[in-house]
């Protein structure tokens, strides 16, 4: 449950990006399972590739794209306050970071790749 | 009239309630003074100055840190309700007393006290006001060491060795002190693993500190200044 001092634009900046790094440990391992596929010959790889031409699946990796913007977002944000001092207005550039992300998941699924 | 919901015992059943008149700029420890003195003597809290200096009278209010002396009551009653409960990641003497102990140690083991050295110094240091050291401590300086970033702090919960938010933020003012003589031995105790970089900048310090202190960034200056004292030492032995 979350509490009331936690309903922050600070925290909900960590869930964030915890969340998505969740998302893409997940994604990772079926990353890997598509390469390998490639391994065993062309028409392995094709196959495999061809589950991904369904629906849901091309969903599943506009939520991924947006999950590795929003994650690499959030994580230069960490930076640039740790290491440059940026006393940032947190609520703008949190929302910011969420815009940007997600507006780059749209670009991603409206291209059709 | 204002519900005020207070937590004196363990769990859901621990609230007992009372009923207090709404009055002109009243405050939240307006309120508990008032519950005290006319409805229920034994009811424990801690105050002092009453003006926002002291520091002593933090309060969960309706699930957030705050000092109650400068906390309107029109500022944060929920309807016409208050819930106040002790501040959070310290131990409960009473009601809503806490026991102080854990933060002040911690002060003390961040190595937040002014170190002069084995020798006096030979002259008065000249610190300029615009000097970069003297505009970093100037901005965590006026810490009055109320405890709300150590409530208010995700990793003080999660680790409760982690020295929090006020000590790490008052090391960090003595790191810029030019005339203090323990920055080995301070960068050492903040960097251990409940130090400094156990902080994950979620900002809630930041955000509930009543003065308007940033202890994320002062942590942050910690990170940085005790990496560059690793990178000193291993330049040293490379």
């Amino acid at each position: 449950m979350i509490r009331a001092a936690q309903r922050r634009p600070g925290f909900a900046a960590a869930l964030l990006h915890r969340l998505s790094g969740v998302a893409l440990a997940l994604f990772l391992p079926l990353h890997f399972i598509a390469l390998g596929t490639a391994l065993q010959g062309a028409d392995r790889l094709e196959s495999f590739l061809g589950l991904t031409r369904n629906g849901l699946v091309h969903v599943a990796e506009w939520g991924l794209v947006s999950a590795l913007a929003l994650h690499m977002a959030l994580g230069l944000r960490i930076l640039v306050i740790e290491w440059l001092s940026y006393r940032e207005r947190t609520a703008i550039v949190v929302s910011g970071c969420v815009a940007g992300s997600l507006a780059f998941g749209l670009l991603f699924l409206l291209s059709g790749a | 009239m204002l519900a005020v919901r207070i937590r004196r015992g363990e769990g859901p059943q621990g609230f007992q309630t009372f009923a207090v008149p709404r009055r002109a700029n009243q405050t939240v420890l307006d309120v508990v003074t008032e519950i005290q003195r006319d409805q229920d003597p034994t009811l424990s809290y801690r105050f002092a100055c009453r003006v926002g200096m002291c520091g002593s009278c933090g309060m969960t209010v309706n699930g957030r840190p705050r000092w109650t002396c400068r906390t309107r009551v029109a500022q944060v009653a929920e309807g016409e309700s208050l819930t106040l409960e002790p501040l959070r990641n310290l131990p409960v003497v009473k009601d809503l007393t806490v026991d102080m102990e854990p933060f002040f140690t911690k002060w003390r083991d961040a190595h937040g006290y002014f170190e002069p050295g084995e020798t006096p110094a030979d002259d008065f240091a000249t610190v300029l006001p615009d000097s970069a050291e003297r505009q970093e401590v100037d901005a965590g300086i006026e810490c009055i060491n109320c405890g709300v970033c150590y409530a208010a702090c995700d990793v003080v919960s999660w680790n409760p060795d982690y020295l929090g938010p006020a000590a790490l933020n008052r090391a960090w003012t003595l790191v810029n002190d030019v005339r203090d003589r323990g920055q080995a031995e301070r960068l050492a105790a903040v960097s251990t693993d409940a130090g400094c970089h156990a902080c994950h900048s979620h900002m809630s310090c930041t955000e509930h500190c009543p003065k308007g202190l940033a202890p994320t960034f002062a942590i942050a200056g910690l990170k940085r200044e005790t990496a560059r004292a690793a990178l000193r030492r291993f330049r040293r032995k490379a």
